[in-house]
């Protein structure tokens, strides 16, 4: 990815989507609990959470299909609530269940969409050959959709939501079940997308997908973003990698933990392996003096390594601190 | 340095996608492409919607058992299980029985117009048609339609097998034309009771379930079978007001010819009040859906 990192602060003209304070409530539950969102145009921005994290009804609410209980948005320009139609007009939703009619072949569910999207006859038909050429489906063209593959299906999905080229797409979950050949035919679309200027908001449990796709990722837990900003940024805000240590003798691991974490100055985790510690360090150089004061205490180090934090650990991380953080809220509070 | 051939490295990368992509020049153009368009009108995208629900018999003629097979069926049971018990003989009693058995099975497969659209809702498909730029009511008003095509198909087997058992309606061809109109409305307005239902109910099974219990006693209860004069007081004043005795009431009268304005009104008025109650309520649950 080429792209220049954006700034913090963006004009305004160059925001596809802008909202503040969104809310939603089920019954009693705040699935959505204040999110405020910047999206610059031909961006990709990544939604990373947990199952129920609220990164879905996120989507919908952004896609008009959920009325939002406070807070406001913008896309591209238009109220979210008061423009809805124009809004509808300009975006375009991949949900994470197949989005088109199973029973027709892939052929008739892009005419469909495009005769309901105003095109002719002709058009439609010549669009929908188009679509399906381009996205490797020309051969399942006259077969119903209920025969196709996962990712076939997540591909005629995806097609179905093109056939007039949105300004903003909305992928929700895009390659959940997917296998990597799959997924990858699906990042090519992406990439080809945002190539063209639209902007993709995207929703995934996968770290890897948002790390190869996103030029933004928002991390979110329990409907709140929890933390915003490049994977680098990301990365680089819960500490310079992490550390894992092995030793020789299992029983030394209490003490061995008790030196590292008074020389790194950090929680010290113990893996499942007994001779295995890890640790998240903020300061690399201190790893040395750290490995040294090991020797100098007669712990045999078998092997060890130091590594940039994978996102999954950025991940565990932050939704680790957000759950103690909220712990202290409470305790407050009662 | 190793800055400058890891970015060659990348470049080359790079280049290797693209030549490994033949179809990426095709993706390419297809997302460049400008496609003229201008917003369909709700006529046109109610139409799509009914292509579309016609491409499904296509695929699954299945589905056409209900307006098919059915009325055969329930025509044949009914004129000779009943026909020599109630009046005397089965030619007889098809006179009386045809119009309200009509009634009877096309107002029992109008219901299938919500299992369709509750099996829509619970799939993805929903949210593509709630997001598109399109007039809202014109899913359920394509589907509508061609149910109406539907309960017409299942009103001329009947009609046309009671002829051959020896239906005669003595006020002939307009007759039965008008009686096949009052239906054709009466079904229209009934189905927005189920999209209704199917808007509410969390599964398929649930709103069979509802359905029968709805329907059953409801066409049994009324003047489709038997003379209401035969029954008990108290049932007679449930039958007199029971909206489908009504209905049979005036496609009975019109198909022998001595139907009343008075008769016309009250079907009209039944599915006017149907229509105004429930095409509202289905929208409002369809635009709040979750």
């Amino acid at each position: 990815m080429n792209r220049t990192n954006t700034k913090n602060d963006v004009d305004r003209d160059d925001l596809a989507i802008e909202a503040s304070g969104l809310v939603k409530k089920f019954g009693e539950k705040r699935a959505v609990d204040g999110i405020d969102l910047k999206v610059r145009r031909g961006t990709v921005y990544g939604f990373l959470g947990p199952n129920g994290a609220g990164k879905t009804t996120t989507i919908r609410m952004l896609a008009t299909l959920l009325k939002i209980d406070s807070g406001s948005a913008k896309i591209l320009g238009h109220d979210l609530v008061q423009e809805t139609e124009a809004v509808r007009s300009r975006i375009s939703l991949t949900g994470q269940f197949a989005s088109v009619d199973e029973d027709l072949t892939g052929l008739e569910n892009l005419i469909f969409i495009a005769r309901l999207l105003g095109c002719s006859r002709r058009q439609a038909k010549e669009r929908a050959n188009d679509l399906l050429n381009a996205f490797g489906l020309e051969e399942a063209a006259k077969t119903q959709v209920k025969k196709y593959s996962g990712g076939m299906k997540r591909r005629i999905d995806i097609a179905a939501s093109i056939v007039i080229t949105p300004d903003i797409l909305f992928l929700d979950e895009p390659t959940t079940g997917l296998d990597p050949r799959s997924r990858n035919q699906v990042w090519d679309i992406v990439r080809a997308l945002v190539k063209h200027g639209t902007t993709v908001l995207l929703t995934t449990q996968y770290l890897d997908e948002a790390d190869q796709l996103a030029d933004r990722i928002a991390v979110i837990d329990k409907g709140k973003i929890i933390a915003e900003g490049t994977s680098g940024q990301l990365k680089a805000s819960i500490g310079s990698g992490r550390l894992h240590v092995r030793l020789l003798n299992p029983d030394l691991r209490p003490q061995a933990q008790q030196i590292l974490a008074d020389e790194l100055n950090t929680s010290i985790q113990l893996l499942s392996d007994p001779t295995a510690l890890s640790a998240l360090v903020s300061n690399a150089d201190r790893v040395a003096y750290a490995l040294g004061e090991l020797a100098r205490s007669n712990i045999t180090v078998t092997d060890f390594s130091l590594g940039q934090p994978s996102l999954d650990e950025v991940f565990l991380t932050l939704t680790e601190r957000q759950t103690d953080s909220e712990g202290k809220t409470q305790e407050v509070q009662s | 340095m190793t800055n400058p051939s890891l970015q060659e490295q990348i470049h080359t990368d790079t280049e290797n996608r693209s030549n490994n992509h033949s179809t990426d020049d095709s993706l390419d153009q297809v997302i460049t492409n400008y496609i003229p368009h201008s917003r369909a009108n709700g006529i046109k995208t109610s139409l799509t919607f009914a292509w579309r629900a016609l491409l499904k018999i296509k695929y699954v003629p299945e589905q056409l058992m209900d307006a098919t097979i059915f009325p055969i069926m329930f025509l044949l049971m009914f004129t000779y299980l009943f026909g020599g018990a109630i009046a005397g003989s089965t030619s007889d009693y098809l006179q009386f029985l045809l119009p309200g058995i009509l009634v009877q099975t096309i107002v029992t497969i109008t219901m299938y117009t919500g299992i369709e659209l509750n099996n829509d809702i619970r799939k993805g498909i929903f949210d593509r048609f709630r997001s598109l730029p399109i007039w809202r009511p014109s899913v359920l008003v394509g589907a509508l339609l061609v149910d109406t095509v539907r309960y017409s198909l299942a009103a001329s087997i009947m009609i046309g097998l009671g002829l051959v058992l020896g239906f005669r309606p003595d006020g002939g061809f307009l007759g039965v034309l008008i009686a096949m109109a009052l239906l054709l409305i009466f079904a229209f307005s009934l189905s927005w009771i189920w999209t209704t239902l199917g808007m509410i109910m969390r599964t398929e099974k649930a709103l069979m379930g509802v359905s029968m219990m709805v329907m059953f006693p409801l066409t049994f209860v009324s003047n489709v079978f038997v003379d209401p004069e035969t029954l008990p007081p108290w049932l007679q004043t449930v039958v007199e007001v029971n909206p489908i005795s009504l209905v049979v009431t005036g496609i009975r009268g019109s198909m022998h010819g001595f139907v009343t304005l008075e008769d016309i009104s009250w079907v009209l008025l039944w599915s006017a009040i149907i229509i105004v109650i429930f095409a509202p309520l289905t929208m409002y649950l369809y635009q709040k859906k979750k």
